[in-house]
């Protein structure tokens, strides 16, 4: 009662969507995730940067409860989310697009965004809509709903991942390298979408990311290499020395 | 001719048996990954609920006796359903991802089954109730207790012999009542008689096609369509559709993962429930009746390709007719009428005999797998599409 009582107290704001402390990660004997701190407050955008393979998915995969820390708390508002499953997550309100998209491939695009509608606290209602502006920040949906998910192009399934996790009225998005080996004019489409989304909902955002411009619209970034937080600040502090280290441009 | 017709008809009756037990075993394969080798065993529970049915509506008289392989269905479903859910919640779902750990629990249990309806009687019940009501009503009461967690482990080592002790107790202090010792069913077969309406048959092309056999293969048709609505329209459906796809991303979106095993793994248990029922038509029904079916189902599944409707339907077909055409003799008689070569009427003469017929079938099918290792309709990629 006492260690969570001293938590809580630590944990001055209580206006941090999400609060990750001293979280220690591993696949197997390999250590992954070293120590890391890492905090969203309610309604900012927070980017997570670093090369390829220092942890960032591990992270995020950890902040969704497919990988369980051998140390460490995951806050989400104001409750400790540490020991629940993925599904229980998703229900108290984190919208997560991974990296690789994960569409469900053998499902229509209507069924994989009603799927979306899982999250939702309440549950999924049997004959629901999907809501109209869903189809206002990405248009290419609406021709599709009744092909497969998996015929998709690879920038069609981002924005239906994307779409997906807006169904279910999230309060944390999480996005793992949204981007990655996505043609340059869909890549501005999704960065409109996603700033329009910030701007409409006034949702805390994660991202996880490689373009220096993509980067630029967060409010306040993560430095990660070798399984650690090695820097942090905001955004417009973002100097070119740290942007040489960090992203691979 | 006719006998030609005869034995494809009663071919696709049998295979239309294969079918819905298969239909649950390939479901449940598709999502868990998990062989239930027990499948069998919740067959012959079914046929064995079709027979207590049967026996309550006989004191009920005429007009409602006709209707009991009606209720029979139903009943056979939840009962086979009940079994698997407690199978799926007690054992299976500490062995995901240990397919040789799994395969030799549900081995396991297919054999308690056998011998739990050999020697099942009031007296075993009464002292399973007490067991269930003392171990998990306790488990209960003390789960509110806030040091739960760390005294999880003493509490279920104290609790459970002592439940067992207790029911144990009961059983010998009440095992001189004969009343309650009375095995239900014994270890012989019992039959199950079709009600009149299904006696009889139509004439088609001069043979007999028994009412029977054609009440099983509506059966199927009505199960496929049933299983092919519930998982492409409803919302469950859909959950298991998704899961079964793509396990990790499925519970990220919401979907509770566990509850949707539980559910496929009562669903599938319950089609093999169904095919008990179906089975209790057939001929009389024992311990062993699972064992008989359980081969042929698998070959299903394998042949068809793992989660393919369609290919299931196909492959059930042919093993049915194949089955029933050679072990029957149908075959060789054919060939004698059309005056074929001595030596291939002797060569089908020889697998003339239900064991036989089996042989020649698992020998085919072998040859079939060389050729197509993933049945006859492999999935692109890692995702069942049913
Ligand atoms: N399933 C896995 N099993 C073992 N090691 C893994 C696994 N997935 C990732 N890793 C290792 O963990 C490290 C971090 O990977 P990841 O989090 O994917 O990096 P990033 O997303 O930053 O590119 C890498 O060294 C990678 O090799
Ligand atoms: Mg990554």
């Amino acid at each position: 009662m006492v260690i969570t009582e001293s938590i809580i107290s630590d944990r001055q704001s209580t206006d941090l969507m999400l609060q990750v402390s001293n979280l220690n990660v591993y696949y197997g004997e390999s250590h992954i995730l070293r120590n890391v701190d890492l905090s969203i407050p309610a309604g900012q955008m927070v980017c997570l940067i670093g090369r390829n393979g220092v942890g960032k998915t591990t992270l995020l995969k950890t902040i969704m409860g497919l990988l369980s820390p051998r140390t460490g708390n995951i806050f989400f508002g104001d409750r400790s989310i540490t020991k629940l499953t993925p599904d229980r997550r998703a229900k108290s309100g984190i919208g997560y697009v991974p990296q690789g998209r994960e569409i469900i491939p053998r499902v229509s695009v209507k069924d994989n965004l009603i799927l979306g509608l899982e999250a939702k606290p309440e549950g999924r209602k049997s004959q629901e809509s999907i809501p109209e502006e869903i189809f206002e920040l990405f248009p290419v949906l609406k021709t599709m709903l009744s092909r497969m998910g998996g015929d998709l192009s690879g920038g069609q399934q981002q924005q239906l991942a994307i779409a997906r996790a807006l169904m279910g009225k999230p309060r944390l998005l999480v996005l793992d390298e949204p981007t990655e080996g996505i043609q340059p004019s869909i890549i501005l489409e999704i960065e409109a979408a996603v700033k329009r989304i910030i701007a409409e909902t006034g949702i805390s955002v994660l991202l996880v990311e490689q373009h220096l411009h993509f980067v630029r619209q967060a409010d306040r970034y993560y430095a990660m290499q070798k399984g650690g937080i090695v820097a942090s600040g905001s955004t417009a502090e973002l100097t070119q020395e740290v942007i040489q280290q960090f992203l691979a441009v | 001719m006719s006998t030609l017709i005869e034995g494809l008809f009663n071919g696709i009756s049998i295979g239309s048996v294969l079918l819905i037990a298969a239909l649950g075993l390939a479901i449940v394969f598709g999502l868990m990954g998990v062989i239930n080798l027990a499948h069998g065993e919740l067959m012959m529970l079914g046929a064995y609920a079709t027979f207590v049915v049967q026996n309550v509506f006989k004191p009920l008289g005429e007009p409602w006796f006709s209707f009991y392989i009606i209720a029979a269905i139903p009943v056979a479903f939840i009962v086979s359903a009940i079994f698997g859910l407690i199978l799926e919640r007690g054992a299976i779902r500490f062995l995901y991802g240990r397919p040789l750990e799994t395969l030799l629990a549900t081995w396991g249990v297919s054999l308690i089954l056998q011998q739990f309806v050999r020697s099942v009687n009031w007296l075993l019940i009464i002292c399973l109730g007490i067991f269930c009501l003392l171990f998990f009503g306790g488990m209960q009461l003390l789960k509110s207790r806030a040091d739960w967690e760390s005294m999880r482990t003493k509490i279920v080592s104290l609790l459970l012999p002592l439940a067992a002790g207790v029911a144990i107790a009961f059983y010998f202090l009440l095992s001189q009542n004969s009343a309650l010792t009375n095995a239900w069913f014994s270890a012989r077969n019992v039959d199950v008689t079709a009600p009149a309406w299904l006696r009889g048959g139509v004439e088609v092309l001069g043979f007999q096609m028994p009412y029977a056999r054609l009440f099983i293969i509506a059966l199927t048709i009505l199960c496929l369509m049933g299983v092919y609505w519930f998982l492409q329209r409803s919302a469950w459906g859909l959950r298991i559709r998704s899961v079964t796809q793509n396990r990790t991303m499925s519970s990220c979106l919401g979907i509770p993962t566990a509850k949707v095993d539980a559910l496929t793994f009562a669903l599938g248990s319950g089609l093999a429930g169904i095919a008990g029922c179906a089975v209790s038509l057939l001929g009389s029904v024992g311990p062993n009746t699972g064992q008989n079916y359980i081969i042929d189902t698998f070959m299903v599944v394998v042949v068809g390709g793992v989660g393919n409707l369609l290919g299931a339907v196909i492959a059930a077909l042919g093993i049915g007719i194949l089955n029933y055409l050679i072990g029957s003799g149908t075959l060789a008689l054919f060939l004698t009428t059309i005056s074929a070569p001595q030596s291939m009427i002797d060569f089908f003469l020889f697998f003339a005999t239900s064991s036989m017929a089996k042989v020649m079938v698992f020998a085919l099918i072998i040859i079939f797998l060389q050729i197509k290792p993933a049945g006859l309709f492999p999935q692109k990629g890692r995702t069942a599409e049913l």
